[in-house]
């Protein structure tokens, strides 16, 4: 029996004359991420329906179906199977295909959709036939129209009948690079990763930056932020990661700056040297995992004055999520378990006791005149380490 | 150049060990348990291996037990002797820093209904010796302690421990943890004498993934798992013949009162040149394992200290290297603050360590405390 794969997507169908590149969009980015772990599929537009079909006989639908879940821009799709356009193939199609999962249900109902009028039966007829026939082999199975637990399509297509059982839940939101790509900067925590999925699934490709301070941060954190932002790759696809040494720069802030301004000084380098590499690659935005009053640099004011560095917008999808409501993504995205494996970022180097929660822009540009960054944050850009994630 | 100082984690596996190794995957590869020439041949080799055990620690064959290293052991040791003896009583005691495979397994107990009492230390994480004789009586059935502490070296006094459990509570079972201790102080089950007692072949350079279990005869113990019969029930399925081979190689291959001489010269040494860095505090006690120092540079977080160091391609530790990350759990039973403790690195020898590795390791200190900005 042939296995196929129907693909809705969601939101796409609402854009118009653009829908067609951004289904290309999708098709590419299902054809790269289903090749890198299933193998080759071909991939036909078909109304609001995109039917994709393994190039070879013994593809692995279960891994297909887990790879597709993680790919945005699908509102949910079906695994179906392929039968011929005869009734008595389509009931035994049916019957052997889904009976498993209709073995574990109690109700179920048969929806049949006629897009080839010469089929010769209408679709209250196929329903009909295809119903009786499961209900007498399958004896458990009882039949509610209006709420079941499995509903059984039969789609009669030009070529084609597809039959299948409920449809399988997308991922949702706009294939990835549909929107362009922006830059994340990745800590090793629990916020930045989130914040890279929530606006991967917007539709943006991702860079992500890191900064390592090494010896004060080790190679262990360094492996843990790649970790990290391979588990976002697995929704965002191949991820340009950028590893920034940052020693210099937060050794000279914690010798020359005041200590209640370090973090925020902090964040201002890191903007300033995202911003450089962000342009490098091409991309409108920076994003980071900042939520609004979490920590003493993620107050109004301190945010404002991260803000007055960037020459791009920041997106900050996490700014008004509890802890709690981040938690959960973290987790869904699994990545939580290796967020919080205790090694020391470059976030908690050199943390002063009292930071200050209302800087203003005016003192922090005194107190970074204290040192010549301009030199360090170039040995940082000329230094920084490329690596492909996928 | 690379200076090791990783030895209480692992060490590296001797020459000798690695060849037995190599020969019995190669050609004595057969199942001790089968009955024909090659199965012989197998467990000729692990009966050899038992013995060199035994003498090494002065019991007879019958009374060792491999496992699949220290942790095994601790935990066949503990749980199986409490359980064993949870009808005549249901008290057990412990020290309040021995190592996780001990502590996890009393905590075990606990929630099985045992009473758990665990005792205190001093500030070098030596056993409160009035508070042990204070907790013993007539229905303790257990009695857990490590020979030597993982993480500050502070040897223990098992053998007034064993005095004191002969006098207020003869009927309990005492099991000594001597993993950190064998092979580098002398080491029997008659001094302390003891009815249980864990030791592992990695860290006196044998290969991982092997251990053994004393088991003075007659002591009842439950096991964990079961299977076929092999080490007596205690601890079933085909013995690990490639690294008990290597483990008992091992174990001939140790020169521990030579080797003990070597490494508190040593010591010495690094004591005296430490002294010379501003500010570094030594945790370890004076008489403490010459083999571990555990020291602090107040100011200099452990992790970056130990970053630094790892550039060098100089391997210190940080606590244990059980629980990376976490605050040491012996250095807080101690009593030490809490900057002393997140500062703290462990320095560990071995019979190999060179002069010369010293030099570089002092070297490397200094630059450390040097180019590393103060928290």
């Amino acid at each position: 029996m042939k296995e196929v794969l129907l693909i809705k997507n969601g939101e796409l169908a609402l854009k118009g004359l653009n829908r067609g590149t951004f289904e290309d969009i999708l098709v590419k980015n299902m054809r790269r991420r289903l090749g890198a772990a299933v193998g080759k599929f071909v991939f036909t537009k078909s109304q609001s329906t995109i039917i994709a079909e393994a190039a070879e006989e013994d593809a692995d639908f279960d891994l297909a179906e887990d790879v597709l879940k993680k790919v945005f821009g699908i509102a949910g799709f079906s695994r179906a199977a392929l039968a011929e356009k005869d009734i008595e193939d389509i009931k035994r199609v049916a019957l052997s295909y889904l009976r498993d999962e209709l073995e574990s249900a109690g109700t179920f109902k048969v929806n049949a959709k006629r897009s080839d009028k010469r089929f010769p039966m209408t679709s209250p007829e196929i329903c009909r036939e295809v119903g009786a026939h499961l209900l007498r082999n399958i004896p458990s199975l009882k039949v509610d129209v209006h709420n079941p637990d499995v509903t059984v399509t039969v789609e009669v297509r030009d070529k084609n009948v597809f039959i299948h059982g409920n449809q399988i839940k997308g991922a949702g939101g706009m294939p990835v690079g549909s929107a362009g790509r922006a830059a994340l900067l990745v800590s090793g925590g629990i916020d930045s990763p989130v914040a890279g999925y929530m606006m991967s699934k917007r539709g943006l490709q991702l860079t992500a930056i890191h900064f390592a301070a090494p010896p004060y941060t080790s190679k262990r954190a360094e492996m843990k932020v790649r970790d990290l932002v391979s588990i976002v790759a697995k929704y965002s696809g191949r991820v340009n990661f950028a590893i920034v040494n940052f020693t210099e720069i937060q050794e000279a802030i914690k010798e020359k700056c005041p200590e209640e301004l370090f973090t925020v000084i902090m964040r201002r380098m890191m903007m300033r040297i995202s911003l450089r590499l962000a342009e490098r690659d091409d991309c409108g935005a920076l994003i980071t995992g900042e939520s609004l009053g979490q920590v003493a640099s993620q107050t109004m004011g301190a945010l404002a004055c991260t803000d007055a560095v960037s020459t791009m917008p920041v997106f900050r999808p996490l700014i008004g999520m509890d802890k709690e409501e981040i938690i959960t993504i973290s987790r869904k995205i699994g990545a939580f378990e290796t967020s919080i494996l205790p090694y020391e970022d470059c976030c908690t180097v050199f943390t002063p006791k009292h930071p200050r929660t209302r800087p203003t822009i005016a003192l922090i540009e005194e107190a970074e005149a204290a040192a010549d960054f301009a030199p360090m944050i170039e040995r940082a850009i000329e230094t920084v380490r490329y690596e492909h994630i996928d | 150049m690379t200076a090791y100082f990783d030895n209480s984690a692992t060490t590296k596996p001797c020459e000798k060990a690695v060849e037995k190794m190599l020969f019995t995957l190669r050609e004595c590869w057969g199942n001790p348990s089968s009955s024909h020439e090659k199965g012989v041949e197998a467990q000729m080799l692990l009966d050899s291996c038992r013995k060199t055990l035994a003498d090494k620690l002065s019991c007879s064959p019958q009374e060792i037990f491999f496992t699949s290293g220290g942790t095994e052991s601790n935990n066949i040791a503990v749980l199986g002797a409490a359980r064993a003896a949870a009808r005549s009583g249901k008290k057990v005691i412990t020290g309040a820093v021995e190592h996780p495979s001990v502590m996890r397994a009393f905590d075990r107990l606990e929630s099985e209904g045992f009473e758990v009492i665990r005792i205190g230390t001093d500030r070098f994480g030596r056993i409160d010796l009035a508070a042990m004789e204070d907790a013993l009586d007539g229905s303790t059935t257990l009695v857990s302690v490590m020979a030597v502490n993982n993480e500050l070296g502070t040897v223990e006094p098992t053998a007034e421990i064993a005095a004191l459990i002969r006098k207020k509570a003869p009927r309990a079972l005492f099991h000594v943890d001597a993993v950190q201790a064998f092979g580098k102080i002398p080491l029997s089950v008659r001094r302390p004498a003891v009815d249980l007692m864990s030791v592992s072949s990695h860290k006196i350079h044998g290969p991982k993934g092997v251990g053994a279990l004393y088991v003075k005869k007659g002591t009842k113990l439950q096991a964990l798992s079961f299977g076929g019969g092999q080490e007596s029930n205690l601890r079933p399925g085909t013995e690990a013949m490639p690294a008990i081979a290597g483990f008992a190689t091992a174990v001939e291959e140790l020169t521990t009162e030579k080797s003990l001489k070597k490494v508190t010269a040593l010591r010495d040494e690094l004591v005296e040149n430490l002294s010379k860095i501003p500010g570094l505090v030594i945790n370890s006690p004076v008489e403490a394992l010459p083999y571990i120092v555990n020291i602090s540079l107040p100011g200099y977080p452990s992790e970056t200290v130990l970053n630094f160091l790892s550039d060098m391609d100089i391997y210190v530790s940080s606590g244990s290297a059980c629980s990376k990350g976490h605050r040491s759990h012996v250095l807080t039973a101690a009593g030490l603050p809490a900057e002393i403790i997140d500062s703290s690195l462990r320095i560990s020898f071995s019979r190999y360590t060179t002069p010369r590795e010293l030099e570089y390791l002092i070297e490397g200190l200094k630059r450390a405390t040097e180019r590393i900005m103060k928290r």
